[in-house]
């Protein structure tokens, strides 16, 4: 039995201790946001955070994270309104939808790491995270704008 | 119009018939709570399906024992061709060469052999493992080349087109040239693999939901397969994880699989295909090589033109006919050929099936045309945007395609001419030579290229779609159509419509998935037609329901028909406002029917392909897209700088979501051209199976400067769903600028006097190649 934090809350899985992180959320904690796209850490539609941090959970085995703080897009915030999310929305990101928890995990540890990203940072930290509608031009667009959205709210906080 | 969806970002985009409302699943998109195949609740009693596949790419099959495989604890049961109650057969187009499952031959590396049904995901792929099979090897054909030389088989019949006398035309001209390009294949790398569930129902019906572009063959082939009509059969999907093409005919084994094991148990059933199973099993764009002759003059204008275009088909036919049919309806792309001949050859070979890929071939004919306007540019020393603008379709004259259809408006010489001023094409060009002297290592290009792009199914059948739309008694509205939601915005412009033509808020209109249950014997969406058909059929359901309303309404309130309007502030009915769900309670006291079905064919179309001729195409699609590259002499390595698209998608139903598909369209599009690899050992076993060995383009891929724009005030002059164009498949062709910009850089080792011949893809491995290649010319 292996225990963590998910979302907050602390939940309880009976699963062999090399099931990746994923499938521990998907099949056996129903949290279906966090997607399965390649199994080995290559695609970045698995992303979840792990302690704060971007973690690929396809690659994660589940003994690993014992005890630790996992965020899931569902736990991202509760009515689905983080800036990031905001600005996913505003700038018409998503094509099929698919990889974009994925992606929207990554671009919230991309922006704790670098509140105002300059193309190159961007680059860097999201070129892990695939999209096949190539929705890329839209997510810098959209990650400069959360990056914005944060920082007043930051000064004004 | 009103629109509470309106999104400050994009209202600015140019060019368009209706705001850009957002994506009907936006929300769900950015929470995690759009369902997927495999987020679906899982039913009670689910099992799980993992096909065994082959490891030899020609062999007979001596034995396949999987005792060891049944053995396993939680394996249920082990399903072969012997357990297919019905037709052991998936092709999609009647040739009767693709079994579902293999018997007594494999035909390639990764072909499903057997399935696995287990309690279990992970025991059915462990088990899947223990399969002892023994195979008698067979001489396997890989290559296009391979093919030719084995002489082998033909997937389909080999289209010929001609107009002219293209042997004459070539004697006669001043100038002549021949040569050959090769343009590589592409995995469809939808993010969402292969994904079906299947759950029996009583009295043998079965339903599934399933990744499929085409829910209705995906019907008829689950049907064939379990031998019962299609009435028992209903697939449903709500959306795709991306398709790209690859899910039109592709879903269709993995969907029978599912089925196959929920009859055979009376449990539910699901297949979700591990990546690397994915990519050794399905089919993938073909690659194809492009032999060309052409005449022409001093100017640069083209006199005749001869090409043989071969395709890599794979095991199967599939939609490999009409694919390369495809090729050779775009062998012209933009440009008039007064004497032609195009030739197909559709090869078939010990390789995955190849199929639909965003553009069906066309891209690829594309390429082969590009590249014969490249060597007239370097024959003749002129500007290749002379040359694309001396050769381009007339209006009036030299209007008349190799498959004998009149261009009734050619824009390309409009639209080059236009963007090359916005983009300042020349000067740059002229800005980049210049620079090129001095920089040894670090070259770069520039390249302006155009598309036109036929805008119809080759299959004048499919050229049809249907549509159901419910109006409950409260005022809100349900839509139902044939075409699947696969991330390219199908269901956000059907909303549109509806929102459009009653006057309706957003969160009045629900789309459903599309089911077979509901609009049936519909076609794939696919050849860029979904909102083209679909919406008429849509708009068709909503203005019979609208003319039974007006008339209530006319003779309820005693007005004329004419005074009855569906506004955004509701329905004025003579001199008074009555709210929509009024008006529809109204209705239904009265016995008023509030739901109609809608239906749709595309006119003037018609096709025969044993003489050649026809008018296959409702219209066409245009743009222009020019590029600029810096290529590294050093390690081959590439950088897209700078990319203008000028497109032209009619009267746009939905700017935002079209210039959507543009940008993502043409970074496909140069990924296809210069990064991605698929690689066979000579085994014929695919290397390229997962994306640490396949490279799609990622955030750091896209152009430094990206300027898209849509074409303004070009309404269709068709009569098309708001006078809009269809846009998910042309703007992928933009990428061709990038591989002519890298060849254009490349070009400046032998001081732009040599065509490069640079092929596809344009890896680095690639042009270090023909880098020195050109050293080695200019050196002697």
């Amino acid at each position: 039995m292996i225990k963590f934090k998910l979302n907050g809350r602390d939940v309880s899985v009976d699963v062999p201790d090399d099931t990746p992180l994923l499938w521990a959320l998907r099949d056996e904690l129903d949290q279906t946001g966090t997607k399965f796209g390649c199994g080995v850490g290559q695609c970045g539609a698995c992303t979840v955070h792990v302690g704060g941090r971007a973690t690929r959970s396809c690659i994660t085995p589940v003994s690993a994270i014992e005890g630790a703080e996992i965020t899931t897009i569902e736990g991202l915030h509760p009515e689905g309104e983080h800036p990031v999310q905001q600005a996913w929305r505003d700038i018409q990101v998503p094509q099929c939808g698919y990889c974009q928890s994925g992606q929207i995990m990554q671009a919230v540890s991309l922006l704790k790491d670098y509140p105002d990203p300059t193309d190159e940072e961007i680059d860097g930290v999201m070129g892990g995270s695939l999209c096949r509608c190539m929705t890329y031009i839209r997510i810098r667009k959209a990650i400069k704008k959360a990056a914005a959205a944060m920082r007043e709210e930051k000064s004004n906080g | 119009m009103s629109d509470p969806a309106r999104n400050p970002e994009t209202q600015g985009a140019a060019g368009g018939a209706s705001p850009s409302m957002r994506h009907e699943s936006a929300p769900l998109h950015v929470s995690g709570s759009a369902v997927y195949i495999d987020d679906l609740p899982e039913p009670r009693g689910l099992l799980h399906v993992v096909p065994g596949l082959s490891t030899k790419a020609h062999a007979r099959l001596v034995s396949v024992d999987l005792d060891a495989v049944r053995a396993v604890p939680g394996v249920v049961c082990v399903l072969t061709a012997a357990d297919i109650p019905g037709e052991n057969q998936v092709s999609p187009v009647g040739r009767q060469d693709e079994p579902l499952l293999a018997e007594g031959e494999v035909s390639f590396y990764g072909q499903p052999i057997f399935a696995v049904v287990a309690e279990t995901r992970g025991i059915a792929r462990r088990a899947a493992r223990l399969a002892r099979i023994i195979y008698e090897e067979r001489p396997a054909v890989l290559t296009i080349a391979q093919a030719r030389e084995a002489g082998s088989a033909l997937v389909w019949r080999p289209l010929v087109m001609s107009r002219g006398d293209v042997e004459a035309g070539l004697a006669a001209a001043p100038r002549r040239l021949s040569g050959q390009v090769t343009v590589g294949g592409q995995e469809h790398f939808y993010l969402e693999g292969q994904a079906a569930l299947a759950q029996p129902g009583e009295a043998g019906e079965m339903q599934l939901w399933s990744s499929t572009q085409h829910p209705t063959e995906t019907q008829h082939m689950v049907a064939h397969c379990l031998a019962v009509p299609s009435s028992l059969v209903t697939v449903e999907v709500r959306r795709m994880g991306g398709a790209f093409g690859g899910k039109e005919t592709q879903a269709n084994t993995p969907a029978c699989l599912a089925a196959l094991a929920a009859h055979r148990i009376g449990r539910a059933a699901k297949i979700r295909l591990d990546r690397d199973d994915d990519m050794l099993m399905t089919g993938k764009r073909h690659d194809f090589v492009v032999e060309y002759d052409v005449g022409f003059d001093d100017e640069g204008r083209i006199l005749a033109v001869d090409m043989v275009l071969a395709a890599r088909c794979g095991w199967s036919a599939d939609l490999s006919g009409p694919v390369v049919d495809r090729a050779l309806f775009h062998a012209d792309n933009a440009y008039f050929y007064p004497d032609v001949r195009l030739r197909g050859e559709p090869l078939k070979t010990n390789t995955q099936s190849n199929t639909a890929y965003r553009g069906f071939g066309g891209p690829q004919g594309i390429v082969a045309a590009e590249r014969v306007i490249e060597e007239i540019a370097f024959a003749t020393g002129l500007d290749p945007l002379d040359v694309r603008l001396r050769n381009v379709y007339g209006t009036g004259t030299r209007n008349v395609t190799p498959y004998h259809m009149t261009v009734e408006d050619s824009i390309s010489a409009d639209i080059m001419t236009q963007l090359a001023l916005t983009c300042e094409y020349r000067k740059r060009r002229q800005a980049l030579r210049e620079a090129n002297r001095s920089s040894p290592y670090i070259r770069r290009g520039i390249a302006l290229t155009p598309v036109k792009f036929g805008i119809s199914f080759t299959a004048t059948h499919y050229n049809q779609a249907g549509a159901l739309v419910h109006v409950y008694t409260d005022g809100s509205v349900q839509v139902n159509h044939g075409g699947t939601e696969m991330g390219q915005g199908l269901h956000t412009k059907m909303v549109q419509i509806v929102l459009r033509e009653f006057g309706l808020r957003e969160e009045k209109v629900r789309i459903t998935a599309t089911t077979t249950g509901k609009v049936p014997n519909t076609s794939a969406t696919a050849a860029s037609s979904g909102a083209d058909l679909n919406g008429m059929a849509v708009l068709d359901a909503v203005h019979k329901i609208k003319a039974r309303l007006v008339k209530f309404a006319a003779e309820q309130w005693n007005v004329s028909e004419r005074s009855v309007q569906f506004l955004p502030e509701g329905v004025q009915v003579g001199g008074q406002c009555i709210a929509f769900q009024d008006l529809t309670k109204a209705a239904y006291y009265a016995r008023v029917s509030l739901s109609a079905n809608g239906f749709y064919k595309t006119p003037k179309i018609s096709w025969n392909a044993e003489t050649g001729r026809g008018r296959p195409f409702y219209y066409f699609a245009y743009g222009a897209a020019c590029a600029e590259v810096a290529v590294d002499l050093l390690t081959g390595e590439n950088r897209i700088e700078r990319v203008d698209i000028l497109h032209d998608a009619g009267l746009s139903l939905n700017p935002a979501i079209d210039i959507g598909q543009i940008e993502g369209g043409f970074v496909q599009g140069a990924g296809w051209l210069t990064m991605e690899e698929l690689v066979w050992d000579e085994a014929g076993h695919l290397r390229t199976h997962a994306p640490s060995t396949y490279k799609i383009p990622a955030c750091s891929d896209r152009p430094r400067i990206f300027n898209v724009a849509l074409l303004e005030g070009a309404p269709n002059r068709e009569a098309t769903i708001f006078r809009s164009k269809a846009v998910g498949e042309p703007p992928f062709v933009h990428g061709v600028a990038v591989l002519h910009a890298i060849s254009d850089a490349l070009a400046s080792l032998t001081a732009y006097q040599t065509c490069p011949r640079l092929d596809a893809p344009a890896t680095p491995e690639q042009i270090l190649r023909t880098a020195q290649r050109l050293r080695q010319q200019a050196a002697h």
